[in-house]
């Protein structure tokens, strides 16, 4: 397996000595994020997320299934996703790498275990018919932050997606279809953001939010803090990389309360507007 | 036969019940059994973290059957095995040497049980991997399928496995210091014997003590504590049954500058409670550490000594430069 290049010494210096005057290649301030750019398709449960140049697209469908006997009353989900090469030269096909692994966890953690979205309302006889969601992450292109990029892809595909309203009469299930009935929405617990800091080797240089491609390369750990708008985290993850005293810490996660707050009301505007556009209900 | 105390308020006592007629019983006979395991560990010195106080001197086991929730923290401020909230499990760390490692360990808190080798550092084998100015650390997890209460053998590919070995090599990359030996890869062998809560805190423990009976040259210990809390009571040393009722963090410290360099949390917690079981955590690490050091204090004062008592060989003809330590035949 060839490793990739890595950056050139006066690359990495020039790139050290400017993030410790707290400026970065992209005119951002340390603590800024690049605005995410939210693309809805057709379909609902299609979202194209784009922070900067990463580009991820995430795709819900849903299907009746009959559901395992040791839950009979909850719904499915599924989370499909793989780094295949077209996201950047350094991924290979058929293998899972360090960096699919913690995504896929990552989404798991942030989308399923976190139980953004309420299982049992997905179930619509006990025991015979649950809904099984399929979310499908596509990474498009990584330059940087794939794993922020993604999470946020995966939660505003699962708020955009409607499922057919669906009619129980005794044992009978009818699904309507959309052009007959309004889809209705997916009923969510919360919604959990994540948001990746990245720390340098030089520990007097401040940490920086949504690190770009080169600043990944050369950071020397992330932090990765999943939570929502109401204050809850739902994953820390920190694995190695630079050690950090606890105040240092908990100082990062009070960053990323208040910029949680800013990504949500973004998401709920641009849901809205989208939603505004759209004609789904027929009256 | 066992005397026994239920955790509620009902108290009453529970005199051979190992007959096994319908599944209640046999679940408390399993529990019992269980329980009676964590009994014979008393006769190991208990860990105490914070304010020591005498406790009642019979077991603890949990009544309803499997599937209802359980009660985390009683009235009396006792948890479901017996345990004060900022109260952790029996450690007994092995040293001994097994097979042809380097260096091994053997960790148990409470019933969970992890035994790590580590070999090296020796000549990389995969030539693509080598890096001309470090090591490469390599960790590779196995779970036996007997560790848990269901049986269940996990493939090699379980993302869940390949996600606790990655975060043990990261965790270990910044701590040893890979730049002496270039070219070269130590192999870190994780098993898990046994799982009752606390995997990770267990696996790093042992990894640290296994990379230095290795002599592998480490900046620091890596200690590691999960910590856990109850409505807004935080405990540490979660069980598995404590562990899936209640938000957890798992935090490794370096005990010597107080730095933090993994923590982890996969279930929902509010802000202001992640604080305080983040920093009971980081000190219940430094409890660790004392009794990790002591471990392998014990251990090189015995090896020590077993060298300087072997009897020296003499040969008619070879001559012995005066030597402390010498290697056996």
């Amino acid at each position: 397996m060839p490793r990739p290049p890595s950056p050139s010494i006066p690359e990495k210096e020039f790139v050290y000595s400017s993030l410790k005057q707290a400026l970065r290649l992209d005119g951002r301030q340390p603590l800024e994020m690049r605005t995410p750019k939210l693309t809805f398709g057709a379909e609902l449960g299609w979202v194209e997320c784009a922070l900067g140049k990463t580009r991820v697209l995430a795709q819900v469908d849903g299907k009746m299934v009959k559901p395992p006997p040791e839950r009979p009353l909850e719904g499915m989900i599924t989370i499909h996703s793989e780094i295949s090469p077209m996201a950047s030269s350094e991924y290979e096909p058929g293998r899972s790498s360090d960096e699919e692994v913690t995504l896929t966890r990552m989404l798991d953690k942030v989308i399923r275990r976190s139980d953004a979205v309420d299982k049992e309302s997905l179930c619509v006889l006990a025991g015979q018919r649950v809904w099984h969601l399929r979310l499908t992450i596509h990474c498009l292109a990584d330059a940087g932050n794939l794993l922020d990029c993604a999470c946020l892809a995966g939660i505003v595909a699962i708020k955009h997606f409607r499922r057919p309203e669906v009619e129980v009469v005794g044992d009978e299930v009818t699904v309507h279809d959309p052009s007959e009935r309004a889809p209705i929405p997916l009923s969510m617990h919360h919604s959990p953001y994540c948001f990746t800091f990245a720390y340098f080797p030089d520990t007097s240089t401040q940490p920086v939010l949504d690190p770009s491609h080169l600043e990944q390369r050369l950071s020397a750990g992330l932090l990765s803090i999943a939570l929502n708008a109401q204050r809850e985290l739902c994953v820390v993850q920190k694995a190695g990389g630079v050690p950090l005293s606890p105040d240092e810490i908990l100082k990062i996660i009070d960053i990323a309360v208040v910029r949680a707050k800013e990504l949500d009301r973004l998401v709920e505007n641009s849901l809205k507007e989208d939603w505004k556009g759209r004609k789904v209900e027929v009256r | 036969m066992a005397v026994v105390q239920t955790n509620g308020r009902r108290q009453f006592a529970i005199v051979a019940v190992f007959r096994g007629d319908n599944e209640e019983v046999a679940f408390f006979s399993e529990t019992i059994t269980k329980k009676i395991s964590v009994g014979r560990q008393k006769k190991h010195r208990r860990l105490q973290y914070g304010q020591w106080k005498p406790r009642h001197n019979c077991l603890t086991i949990l009544t309803r059957p499997q599937g209802s929730r359980i009660e985390i923290l009683n009235e009396g401020g006792y948890r479901s095995d017996g345990r004060k909230q900022y109260e952790l499990r029996d450690i007994v760390i092995d040293l001994s040497s097994r097979g042809s490692a380097d260096g091994s360990a053997s960790v148990k808190h409470g019933l969970t049980e992890v035994v790590v080798e580590v070999f090296g550092p020796r000549e990389a084998k995969v030539r693509s991997q080598t890096m001309h100015d470090k090591a490469l650390i390599n960790v590779e997890v196995s779970i036996l399928p007997f560790s848990t209460g269901e049986r269940r053998k996990r493939s090699r590919g379980d993302k869940r496995i390949l996600e606790l070995a990655s975060t043990i090599k990261s965790t270990f990359e910044p701590v040893v210091q890979t730049s002496l030996y270039p070219r070269s890869e130590i192999d870190v062998f994780v098993h898990v014997l046994q799982q009752d809560g606390g995997l990770l805190h267990s696996s790093i423990n042992a990894t640290t003590l296994a990379l230095i009976s290795a002599g592998i040259p480490l900046a620091d210990f890596v200690c590691a504590m999960t910590g856990g809390v109850h409505s807004s009571s935080p405990m540490l040393d979660l069980t598995t049954l404590e562990e899936n009722d209640i938000p957890h963090i798992t935090v490794a410290v370096l005990p010597r500058t107080k730095k933090v360099t993994l923590v982890t949390m996969e279930t929902r917690l509010h802000v202001d409670r992640f604080g305080e079981i983040f920093q009971l955590a980081c000190d219940a690490g430094q409890v660790l550490h004392t009794e990790m050091r002591k471990a392998i204090e014990g251990r090189t004062k015995k090896l020590v000594n077993s060298m300087g008592l072997g009897p020296r060989l003499t040969f008619p003809g070879v001559e012995f430069d005066d030597r402390d330590v010498r290697m056996e035949e």
